[in-house]
């Protein structure tokens, strides 16, 4: 502990000052400028700028692991003392949270618990709507209590994870090599298409999408497309084995740099895809468009996860990160590129009239739409693919998800590949 | 001390250990490490230490196994045919035709310039150029030579195979440079007084004696291909497996002991191929 001077009580009461006048309680401002964060993730929100701002706002340091899901989900399994908090997906924590390296969160101490949005409370984004299949967000959102393995089915109070980023996911095309309306997932494996389509690589959302194809193709309607049996496991992967061996496929992609590529490069013309990479393709002046299909999206969503491990003032600080992730600043950061925060209103101070018309509620854009980076996306008259956010998320067929035949199905993808 | 340290036994044990402590550590506990996990039990997020032959016995049921392994030694035997040809002709260029010691050292070097860049950046320089709208089909399209771009130069085994020639073919050339440098000039001349043609000296004196620089460079490639997932991966457009990427999903999967099940089989392979390469020629005579 440093010793008491004049000039240390002056700073900390100055800190305190700024602490307060920022909203968020700055208990232990001296000590916890010391604190350092580990925080590991998929690439999608662990961003320096976010780590900057933390540094800025609470004052502390975050360090930032960008990883791809099948390593954070290994990570997060295997090595519990390697990160502080992880910042996982819903379908990952349904995997990692019975190991118990995680700790439950207490609900009452997360100052905007109130206006997360219904998705990963109770699973409803309205009132009326109905439940998606799949590993949905509430389902494994909450558990019974400080020291759960387990997932309860109601707002119990401790979560397993503080939900900060997701979005609807559908296919990219190339409106300008393609030339007519594609409205159904089907046209992923359309003959017309051959040679020009691409799936990504990645077991546990890949088959999602065949989902998603197969029920569209009407080959097939699944009871739960996120826990599949063997025998509609085996079916859709011999839909596609045939369409791979027929030539329907250029490539499949694991990474997100390798769909921009093809995508951009016109190898493809449609292909699973997520959100940024459109944005990143038409940041290169290459017209894409993020197609919604009448048979809704595919959907994931992310939180917030506490290392098991983490205790004392490296909880406190960890806690007040979670406050302030909830607050707004990130909430606009994500939103302008196209994500959606988990608490969409807070985030609207900080994103101007006309982002937030174009992002949330899809509205005509009144002038140029840009990145957080500065790259145009959309110009004034522009509308958002698949329009606003009750549109999209309202329209969401089946979460990302993890199945309880997962290792059966993990193999018969690794027969897919090898086909 | 002084007594023990003298006794022969003691300082040759001595001389011994740093190397045989490298090893040990470094070599010979890993693939212990390897062959034990190899039998252990795996759940999706937990690994369990027991004596199972599951891994082996979904390795040996699965149909899959096979073909990947089949295609794996196709890519090795493909590739190896052709890094030989190539290499030997590099090297037969370098060692006979040029004839000053400073233009081969500097031919030499200009060989080993592509390996100043790293191997995946060698290797992902391939698709800009092969891709549908790559450099090589608008020049052939320019040329008149195809009216359609052509599909199968990138992410096909002939990419996978044409990355594979490229990133190992100077694994070829440098040790059968190294051997034709160490023929005596006055076999080859001796030869020719012989009355015995170009191609005469080639086979009966030549070849003969660049066996053991041929077998380095052939153990050299095939435990490179053999091993090797990441050439594939990126050059076939994740669309063909070989062992290296069976082991590298099951690791991204955390299905450790599964990885290790198909890791052990596959040193095995390796093993086996190279114990049988060695039959041909002995190595060690000729070093």
């Amino acid at each position: 502990m440093t010793k008491l001077s004049r000039r240390n009580v002056l700073k900390g009461g100055a800190a305190f000052a700024a602490g307060s006048t920022l909203g968020a309680p700055m208990i232990w401002a001296q000590n916890i400028k010391d604190v350092t964060l580990r925080q590991f993730g998929t690439g999608v929100s662990n961003l320096n700028e976010v780590a900057q701002k933390v540094k800025e706002d609470l004052g502390f340091t975050l360090e930032m692991t960008a990883l791809d899901s099948d390593s954070v989900t290994q990570r997060a399994a295997t090595q519990p003392n390697s990160f502080d908090i992880a910042d996982i997906e819903y379908w990952i924590c349904k995997k990692v949270w019975p190991t118990g390296n995680l700790q439950a969160m207490d609900t009452s101490k997360i100052k905007n618990y109130d206006k997360i949005v219904g998705i990963f409370r109770d699973g409803k984004l309205t009132p009326e709507s109905t439940i998606a299949q799949g590993t949905a967000p509430h389902s494994v959102g909450f558990t019974s209590g400080p020291d759960g393995t387990d997932f309860v089915d109601n707002e119990s109070g401790w979560m397993t994870l503080i939900p900060t980023i997701y979005n609807a996911d559908t296919l990219g095309i190339r409106p300008d090599l393609i030339n007519r309306p594609i409205s159904n997932w089907s046209e992923l494996l359309n003959p017309e298409f051959k040679g020009k389509a691409s799936i990504l690589d990645i077991s546990s959302i890949g088959i999602m999408d065949m989902a998603m194809v197969v029920e569209s193709m009407g080959e097939y309607t699944y009871p739960d497309k996120g826990n599949m049996t063997r025998e509609e496991i085996d079916l859709t992967m011999a839909i596609f084995t045939e369409a791979k061996r027929n030539g329907q496929f250029r490539a499949f992609w694991k990474s997100f740099d390798e769909s921009v590529n093809l995508m951009a490069s016109g190898e493809v013309v449609i292909q699973s895809m997520w959100s940024p990479a459109i944005t990143a393709v038409k940041s290169r002046g290459i017209p894409c468009v993020y197609q919604p299909l009448e048979e809704g999206y595919r959907s994931w969503g992310g939180g917030i996860g506490l290392s098991a491990a983490l205790t004392g003032l490296e909880r406190d600080a960890a806690y007040e990160y979670i406050n302030w992730y909830l607050d707004g600043w990130v909430g606009g950061f994500l939103m302008r590129q196209g994500y959606y925060s988990a608490v969409p209103e807070t985030s609207k101070n900080f994103m101007s009239e006309n982002e937030w018309g174009y992002w949330f509620e899809g509205k005509e854009a009144t002038d140029t739409i840009t990145s957080p980076f500065g790259d145009p996306l959309a110009q004034a008259g522009d509308v958002r693919d698949g329009g606003s956010f009750n549109d999209r998320m309202g329209a969401v067929a089946c979460w990302n998800s993890v199945m309880d035949e997962n290792q059966y199905m993990v193999r018969k993808w690794n027969e897919f590949i090898a086909a | 001390m002084h007594r023990l340290l003298g006794s022969r036994h003691v300082l040759g044990w001595l001389q011994v250990a740093p190397l045989a402590l490298v090893l040990v550590v470094f070599l010979v506990l890993p693939i212990v490490m390897i062959v034990t996990v190899s039998f252990w039990r795996a759940t999706e997020f937990s690994i369990i230490p027991a004596f199972v032959w599951e891994n082996y016995e979904f390795l040996f049921g699965s149909s899959v196994t096979y073909r990947v392994f089949l295609n794996t030694s196709k890519y090795a035997v493909i590739t190896w045919a052709l890094t030989l040809v190539i290499g030997f002709t590099v090297a037969y260029f370098l060692a006979f035709h040029v004839r000053t010691l400073t233009w081969q050292v500097a031919l030499f070097l200009v060989c080993t310039i592509p390996f100043w860049t790293s191997n995946i950046i060698r290797m992902i320089s391939w698709i800009p150029f092969l891709g549908r709208n790559g450099i090589a089909n608008s020049t052939l399209i320019s040329w008149g030579v195809i009216d359609e771009p052509v599909e199968w130069l990138l992410f096909s085994d002939f990419a996978v195979i044409l990355a594979f020639v490229h990133l190992y073919t100077l694994f070829m050339v440098v040790p059968i440079f190294n051997t034709m440098m160490r023929i005596d000039p006055s076999l080859i001349e001796a030869a020719r007084d012989a009355g015995a043609s170009g191609v005469q000296i080639l086979w009966n004196v030549i070849i003969p004696l660049t066996k053991p620089g041929i077998m380095i460079g052939t153990i050299f490639v095939v435990t490179l291909v053999m091993g090797d997932f990441i050439t594939v991966r990126f050059m076939s457009g994740s669309q063909s497996a070989n062992v290296g990427r069976l082991i590298s999903n099951d690791i991204a999967l955390l299905a450790y002991p599964s990885a290790a099940a198909t890791a052990v089989v596959l040193l095995l392979t390796v093993l086996i191929v190279i114990g049988i390469l060695l039959r041909f020629v002995d190595i060690r005579k000729e070093l």
